[in-house]
């Protein structure tokens, strides 16, 4: 397309313009894989230390190659009981915070009545509120309100963070579908629940899927508003950063990298799904 | 069927109603709380009381100066950096990624993938005194002999500017994407220079792009305190080191209350700025 216009158009020979059109032509490509370089690079460093072998307590230097780490996942202290608490959490707080925040989606989307507009601000707000603010508020209330700090506090910051997002991810599936077919089922008798269930449940299930994995994926990652929330329990995050402070052994590495492994085979086969579609239909 | 209308009016607040009253218990009362706290004045030992102590916000600005005005610095240069360095990438998957687009994206995500705590550790080991990155720039005599990057200023906003990366770039790339490509044909049919359509006609319309990135970045970095820790000296804290500190470790619950309501308030009153300048549905719309 571009090369048609450049015929067409006139000679007009300005240095300035012809080194933008040779940038955007060449350099362009040249510095977006130098840039996905550096995004990757960080990411090959955890993998490639998982498989190091050090000699002090600092995983900082590559002293040699070994299976050791991830033959003993768990061979350091608190790791295995801190990944169960954290794969609890973001399995419950998915669930809760996904099936809170379709409703509200539901009703945004669905729905004209009063207070919609201070609703959206009430979704919007945790969005743009620090994560530091949201887990020193809760601390506050729980500090207050002499609530004992442990897996339930932990739970409801969780929920809290996760709705908001679970909000969108649905809001953004409903705004593009068909709303005749519910009122097809209506006109045909349905009611209101049976309409749910059998129309509109089953168009929006990847959009609730999505939710769900994106509350797990931000709930497991979470660092900030669950240190000012656990008490004395340690989720995957927490012993990180406990285990930083002495120097993180290469097991560390080794979780990281198999969430990576996951989440990441799970978003490509998604990716790919998506390719073969919209290939399919052109 | 009249049973059916009556009961319509009230659906919608029935189905807010679980997930609103959560929000309204655990995200707008502990805002309250936090209020409420910055205003008490006395000590973890003998209790504290609520005095309407204004003066907590006084002495959180006066003593803790350098961390705020630290903390908004850092987190301009990382939100600046991260516009630059992500923008000919975005440009770049939307124009030219073709079928590929998702897959690009999914690599722009990835970091995501690894959990925050665990590629700030990366990066400690990639800038770290032995590493390639310092040894390189030594010998380049960009760095002195003694030399480093860990624990100064630099290492500490090249990791926020890495770690919400990707906060930048999706945006940019939406609002990119969206464009459409008969606008620059038209822009080339009246003989604007590619330089031209690009200024003219490209970055003017991924420009809400650039205000929802902005944003993204730059709320959560201002907040960060995990970076400076990891990757910074004591020299290089920000506010939410203090923060953090007062609230675990010290106990100063009023002040560290304070310190939160102005970092909050700070933030808040850019996003409202922001959000006159280019409009609240455009703002939540993008970064949605």
């Amino acid at each position: 397309m571009s090369a048609v216009a450049v015929e067409r158009r006139p000679a007009r020979p300005n240095v300035a313009s012809r080194a933008f059109a040779f940038v955007r032509r060449n350099l362009l490509t040249a510095y977006s894989i130098l840039f996905f370089a550096y995004l990757l690079l960080p990411i090959a460093v955890v993998i490639v230390f998982s498989f190091n072998h050090p000699t002090g307590k600092f995983n900082y230097t590559w002293q040699g190659f070994t299976w050791d780490n991830w033959r003993y996942w768990d061979g350091v202290p608190g790791i295995r009981s801190s990944i169960v608490l954290s794969l609890q959490i973001a399995l419950l707080a998915s669930l809760v915070a996904t099936a809170l925040g379709t409703a509200i989606a539901l009703a945004l989307v669905r729905y004209n009545f009063r207070g919609r507009a201070s609703t959206n601000i009430l979704i919007f707000l945790p969005l743009s509120t620090p994560e530091i603010v949201l887990g020193a508020s809760l601390l506050t209330l729980f500090l207050n309100l002499n609530v004992i700090f442990g897996f339930w506090t932990i739970l409801i910051a969780h929920i809290m963070f996760c709705i908001s997002f679970a909000v969108v991810t649905v809001k953004a599936r409903l705004v593009g579908f068909d709303r005749h077919l519910e009122e097809a089922a209506m006109d045909l008798g349905a009611n209101e629940w049976t309409t749910f269930q059998k129309v509109t449940l089953p168009l929006i299930a990847p959009a609730i899927l999505a939710a769900l994995l994106l509350c797990f994926a931000i709930s497991i990652d979470d660092f900030v508003v669950t240190y000012f929330n656990s008490g004395s329990k340690v989720t995957f995050p927490l012993f990180v950063w406990g285990a930083a402070r002495i120097g993180a052994p290469p097991q560390v590495n080794v979780i990281g990298t198999a969430i990576f492994v996951v989440a990441l085979t799970a978003m490509l086969v998604n990716v790919l799904i998506q390719m073969r579609r919209s290939k399919g239909a052109t | 069927m009249s049973l059916f209308h009556r009961h319509r009016g009230l659906t919608p607040y029935l189905l807010l109603l679980p997930g609103v009253l959560f929000l309204a218990i655990f995200f707008v009362v502990p805002l309250g709380f936090l209020a409420y706290q910055s205003l008490q004045s006395g000590n973890f030992d003998i209790g504290y009381s609520f005095t309407w102590a204004w003066s907590n916000y006084g002495d959180a600005l006066r003593n803790y100066r350098a961390q705020f005005i630290r903390s908004l610095e850092y987190a301009g240069i990382a939100t600046a950096l991260a516009l630059v360095i992500s923008y000919p990438v975005a440009y770049w998957i939307a124009f030219r990624g073709g079928r590929w687009k998702n897959l690009l994206l999914l690599f722009i995500v990835a970091p995501f993938f690894v959990t925050y705590l665990i590629r700030t550790l990366a990066w400690e080991t990639i800038l770290s005194d032995n590493g390639f990155v310092v040894n390189t720039l030594q010998s380049l005599h960009i760095l002195g002999p003694g030399g480093r990057l860990l624990a100064t200023s630099t290492a500490v906003v090249a990791g926020i500017t890495y770690n919400f990366l990707p906060f930048m770039a999706l945006p940019l790339y939406v609002s990119l994407e969206q464009i459409d490509g008969r606008m620059l044909e038209a822009a080339e049919d009246l003989y604007a220079s590619k330089l031209h359509a690009f200024l003219r006609v490209t970055l003017p319309l991924s420009l809400p792009g650039v205000v929802a990135g902005t944003l993204l970045t730059f709320i959560p970095a201002a907040g960060d305190f995990i970076n400076a820790q990891l990757l910074g000296a004591p020299d290089n804290h920000m506010i939410g080191n203090v923060i953090q500190s007062k609230f675990l470790e010290l106990t100063d619950y009023p002040a560290a209350a304070a310190m939160s309501f102005i970092l909050m308030a700070g933030i808040l009153v850019a996003v409202f700025v922001y959000a006159r300048a280019v409009g609240t549905e455009q703002l939540t719309g993008t970064a949605a």
